[in-house]
C-alpha cells in the first residue's frame, strides 16, 4: 500500500502540472486540443490522488504499521470508523485530504466545463495551480507514506481520544470542504479578472460555488463547536482558540462577498470590491490553514509544529501577488455603471453590512496575532483569550443583527420615509416590547454589561424575527390574492418563485436562533462536587442524586461511570451517566459528557475524575439556557442555503412568455442575420 | 458569613475568568478540565488563598503576574503597548464608518444619465427598461 500510495502521489503531481502548464498554454495560444488534454490531466489527477488517499485508508484498515503516519495516528482495537477519521488526524493525512478534496472540487468543475468553457478552462487552470502547491507538501514536505524505520511495533500508538467521537468523523471533512471550496469561486474570479470575462455570467457562477463553500464551512464550524461542547467538557462551544479563529476569518469574508455580489448582480456595483472579497477569502483560508500548521500561534486544536509554514508564506506571497498582479492590469474591466441615490436604501445598507462583516473579521484577526505582535514589539508574549474576544465582538455583532433586520426592508434606490415608517412599526414595537417583558421578568441590564448584551440579543432577534415574518407575509398576501388561494399556500409559492431571496431570510432566521441560543450565556450555571452513594448536589432547579458508580473494560479503553437520579421540583425525570475513559493505546484519558438538552436548557454533567483519598467520583454540573437553540439555528442556516441553491420555479404562464419572447428574439436575429447577409 | 462566602465566590468566579491555565491547554482557568491537570488545580487554590487573605482584584491578578508572567491574564491590560490591542478594532471600525459614509456621498454625487429619447419609446426600448427594472427589484 506505501508504494502505492507513494507513486500515485508522485503521478498526481506530474499531472497537476501538467494540467496546470498546459492548460495556461493552451489558453495563451488558444489551442482547444491542448486544453482539452489539460482538462483531461485534471480528471486523472484526481484518480491519482483518490487511489492514494484510499490507500492510507486501507493501510489504518490493515493496520500496517510499518507507515509511520498509521503507527502514530491508529491501533489495532480502533473501531473502522476511527481508523477512517485516521485520515485526517495527523498533518500529513489531512492535508492528503485536503489534496484529495481540491482534486475533486476540480473534477466537477471540469466534468461541468460546458457551463462555460473559456471560463472554466481559467478556473481549471488556476485550481490545477493550487493542486500542484498542495501535492509538492505530501510529496515533499509532509509525506504521508513515509516509513518507520527499524523493527516495526506490533501496535500503534492510537488516536487522540478527542477524536474518537462520532462528530469527529464528519467535522474536519465537513470543515475541510468548506476552506478548499473557497478555492473554486477564487479560480472562476481570478479567470474571470484574467481573461476581462464580458458580462456578468461568471458572477452567477461565482456565487453558486461560494454558496456551497459557505454551507459546508458553516456546517463544519457549528460541527466543530458542538464537538467541543460534548467531548472537552468545560460546557462552553466557542473558546475564541486560534485555530477556531481561524475558520471564522473565511466565513466572515464569504457572508460578505454574498450579500455584496448582490449589488453587482441588481446594480452593477461594487465589482473591484467583490473581487477582493474572493480574493481575500481564499488567502484567509490558505491564512487559516498556516496558522493551524506552522505553530505561529499556540492552540489545543493545532497539528504537531512543523516546518511547512515556509511553504505556505511563499504560496500566500505568490497567490497576494498573483491577484495584485491581474488586478492592477485589467482592473478597467472593473469599473462600476451606476451611482448611489440614497443613504437610506437597500444598497447602503448593504455597504454597512459589509462594513460590520469586515471589521468583525479584522477583530479576530487582529486578536488572533496580536500575541505575536506583542512579543515582537515589547519582547512580552501576551495572552489575548475570550475576554477580549466577546468585549469586541458582541457590539459588533449585535450591530450585525440589528442590519440583518434592517436592510432587507429598505428599498432599492431610495426609500421614502413612508415606506419606512410602514415597515418597521411593527417590528420596533415587538422588539421594544420584548425588552421590556425582560426587564419585567427581572434581568437587570444595568448590572452587568453580559446583562445588557443578552437583553439586546434577544430585543434585536425579535425585531428580526418581526421584519421576516413581514416580508412572507407581504409576499404571501400578493399571491394568495392573485390566484385566489390562502396565504400560507401563497407564502410558500412565493418562496418558490424566488428561492434566493426567501431562502435568504431562512437563512436571517436561523442566524437569529443562533443569536437567542449565544444570549443564555450570561445565565449559565455550575457547581462542582464530590458524589458518593446516595449524595445529592443542587444546582438550579434539578436535584442529582447518585444512585451508583461503576466501571468497565472494552478492547479500546476502560471507563468509569456515575448514574445520577435527576429530580426536578421533586420528581425524577431522568437518570444520568456522564462518563470518563482511559484509552489504552495513547494512554490519555477523555471524558463523555451527559446532557440532557431541552429548548429551554441544558443539564450537562461531566465526570472529572476520582477523589484519590475517598475513591468517589467527583461531578461537575452546567445548567446552560437556550444552548439547543445554537444547533437548531444552524440546521435552519442550512435549510434556508439549500432553498437559496435551487433554481427558481416559474408558473406556467411566465414560463409560455418568457418562450415567446425568446423565440421572437431569435426570430429577430435571424432576420438581422439575413438582412445582414443580405448587404 | 454566609455573605462574605457569596462575595469571595463571585470574585473567584470573576477573577478566575481573567486568568489562563498555565498547563498549555489555552483554556480559561475555571473552565480547565483537564483530569489531573498539574496547574488548575493549584492555580485555583492560590486564588482562593488571595482572596481569602484580602487580597484587592488588582493585587490578587498582580500576584499570579509575577509568579507566572503576562500570559497569565486571559486579555492583554488597558495599559502601555496592550491599549492598541483594545483600541484598534474601534478605531478600524470608526474609520471604515467615515469611510463608507464618505463613499455613499461620494456615488450619490455622480452624475445622473439624463434620457435624451424621444419620450415615445419603441416596444424594444419598453422591454429592455422592463427588464432592468425586474432584474433590480427582484431582490
Amino acid at each position: 500500500m506505501p508504494q502505492i500510495g507513494s507513486f500515485t502521489l508522485l503521478l498526481a503531481l506530474a499531472l497537476a502540472v501538467y494540467s496546470f502548464g498546459a492548460g495556461a498554454l493552451a489558453l495563451y495560444r488558444k489551442d482547444d486540443r491542448l486544453g482539452e488534454t489539460a482538462r483531461r490531466a485534471g480528471i486523472a489527477c484526481w484518480a491519482a490522488v483518490t487511489i492514494a488517499a484510499f490507500a492510507l485508508v486501507l493501510a489504518a484498515f490493515g493496520n500496517d504499521f510499518s507507515v509511520a503516519y498509521i503507527l502514530h495516528h491508529s491501533n489495532r482495537d480502533l473501531p473502522i470508523a476511527y481508523k477512517f477519521a485516521a485520515l485526517w488526524s495527523g498533518q500529513e493525512g489531512s492535508l492528503l485530504l485536503w489534496a484529495w478534496l481540491l482534486s475533486t472540487y476540480g473534477l466537477v468543475m471540469r466534468l461541468r466545463y460546458k457551463v462555460d468553457p473559456q471560463l472554466t478552462a481559467y478556473a481549471s487552470a488556476i485550481v490545477a495551480a493550487v493542486q500542484v502547491f498542495f501535492l509538492l507538501l505530501v510529496n515533499f514536505a509532509a509525506h504521508p507514506f513515509g516509513l518507520v524505520a527499524g523493527t516495526i511495533p506490533p501496535d500503534g500508538n492510537g488516536l487522540n481520544p478527542l477524536l474518537q467521537y462520532p462528530e469527529m468523523v464528519i467535522h474536519p471533512p465537513m470543515l475541510y470542504l468548506g476552506y478548499v471550496g473557497v478555492t473554486a469561486p477564487f479560480a472562476f474570479a481570478l479567470g474571470a479578472l484574467i481573461m476581462k470575462y464580458p458580462g456578468e455570467k461568471w458572477i452567477h457562477i461565482t456565487r453558486r460555488w461560494t454558496m456551497v463553500a459557505w454551507l459546508f464551512l458553516t456546517c463544519g464550524i457549528f460541527l466543530g463547536a458542538h464537538w467541543a461542547y460534548a467531548v472537552l467538557g468545560w460546557g462552553g462551544y466557542w473558546g475564541w482558540d486560534p485555530v477556531e479563529n481561524a475558520s471564522i476569518l473565511p466565513w466572515l469574508t464569504m457572508t460578505a462577498f454574498l450579500h455584496s455580489v448582490i449589488m453587482q448582480e441588481k446594480r452593477g456595483m461594487m465589482k473591484m470590491w467583490n473581487m477582493w472579497l474572493i480574493f481575500t477569502t481564499f488567502l484567509l483560508a490558505i491564512f487559516g490553514t498556516f496558522l493551524t500548521r506552522s505553530g505561529v500561534v499556540s492552540s489545543v486544536h493545532a497539528f504537531a509544529q512543523s516546518g511547512i509554514g515556509i511553504w505556505f508564506v511563499w504560496f500566500l506571497a505568490i497567490a497576494f501577488a498573483t491577484c495584485v498582479f491581474f488586478f492592477v492590469r485589467n482592473r478597467e474591466t472593473l469599473k462600476s455603471e451606476h451611482r448611489l441615490d440614497s443613504l437610506v436604501s437597500r444598497e447602503s445598507s448593504f455597504l454597512f453590512n459589509n462594513l460590520v462583516l469586515l471589521v468583525s473579521c479584522f477583530a479576530v484577526l487582529w486578536g488572533t496575532l496580536f500575541p505575536v505582535l506583542s512579543e515582537w514589539v515589547t519582547g512580552s508574549k501576551v495572552t489575548v483569550g475570550p475576554p477580549f474576544f466577546n468585549r469586541v465582538n458582541v457590539p459588533i455583532g449585535l450591530f450585525l443583527v440589528f442590519l440583518t433586520g434592517v436592510g432587507p426592508l429598505l428599498a432599492w434606490r431610495q426609500t421614502s420615509l413612508d415606506s419606512l415608517r410602514r415597515n418597521f412599526l411593527w417590528p420596533t414595537v415587538l422588539g421594544l416590547a420584548t425588552a421590556v417583558a425582560l426587564i419585567a421578568s427581572g434581568l437587570r441590564p444595568w448590572q452587568d454589561s453580559a446583562y445588557f448584551y443578552s437583553l439586546m440579543a434577544i430585543s434585536l432577534s425579535v425585531f428580526v424575527f418581526a421584519t421576516i415574518v413581514g416580508e412572507f407575509w407581504r409576499g404571501g398576501r400578493v399571491i394568495a390574492r392573485q390566484q385566489h388561494i390562502n396565504i400560507f399556500s401563497g407564502m410558500v409559492q412565493i418562496t418558490r418563485r424566488n428561492t434566493r431571496r426567501y431562502g435568504g431570510y431562512l437563512v436571517h432566521f436561523g442566524v437569529i436562533l443562533i443569536v437567542i441560543g449565544f444570549a443564555g450565556l450570561p445565565f449559565n450555571l455550575d457547581k462542582e462536587q464530590e458524589m458518593g452513594f446516595g449524595d445529592k448536589m443542587q444546582i438550579g432547579s434539578y436535584t442529582l442524586v447518585c444512585q451508583s458508580y461503576t466501571q468497565d473494560d472494552k478492547p479500546n479503553y476502560g471507563s468509569e461511570w456515575a448514574v445520577l437520579d435527576v429530580y426536578k421540583h421533586g420528581k425524577k425525570i431522568d437518570t444520568m451517566f456522564p462518563e470518563r475513559r482511559f484509552y489504552k493505546a495513547s494512554e490519555q484519558t477523555s471524558t463523555i459528557v451527559a446532557n440532557r438538552s431541552r429548548p429551554n436548557e441544558d443539564l450537562y454533567l461531566v465526570y472529572t475524575g476520582k477523589n484519590p483519598d475517598t475513591g468517589k467520583p467527583i461531578i461537575k454540573a452546567h445548567v446552560n439556557p437556550l444552548v439547543m437553540w445554537i444547533w437548531i439555528g444552524v440546521f435552519v442556516v442550512g435549510i434556508g442555503t439549500v432553498l437559496a441553491l435551487i433554481p427558481n420555479w416559474k408558473p406556467p404562464k411566465v414560463r409560455a412568455a418568457e418562450k415567446e419572447r425568446e423565440d421572437a428574439d431569435a426570430a429577430a436575429l435571424k432576420r438581422g442575420a439575413v438582412e445582414v447577409g443580405g448587404d | 458569613m454566609g455573605f462574605m462566602g457569596a462575595d469571595v465566590d463571585a470574585r473567584f468566579n470573576k477573577l478566575g475568568h481573567q486568568l489562563m491555565c498555565m498547563c498549555g491547554c489555552n483554556q480559561v482557568l475555571l473552565e480547565c478540565n483537564h483530569v489531573g491537570c498539574a496547574y488548575s488545580e493549584r492555580m485555583r487554590g492560590e486564588l482562593t488563598a488571595s482572596l481569602e487573605r484580602g487580597d484587592n482584584d488588582s493585587l490578587a491578578l498582580q500576584s499570579f503576574v509575577q509568579k507566572y508572567g503576562n500570559t497569565v491574564l486571559s486579555a492583554p491590560t488597558s495599559s502601555g503597548f496592550n491599549v492598541i490591542a483594545w483600541i484598534m478594532p474601534f478605531a478600524v471600525f470608526a474609520a471604515a464608518s467615515v469611510l463608507t459614509v464618505w463613499l455613499v456621498r461620494l456615488w450619490k454625487s455622480r452624475p445622473v444619465a439624463q434620457p435624451v429619447a424621444s419620450p415615445n419609446l419603441g416596444s424594444e426600448q419598453l422591454d429592455k427598461l422592463r427588464k432592468k427594472a425586474r432584474q433590480e427589484t427582484e431582490f
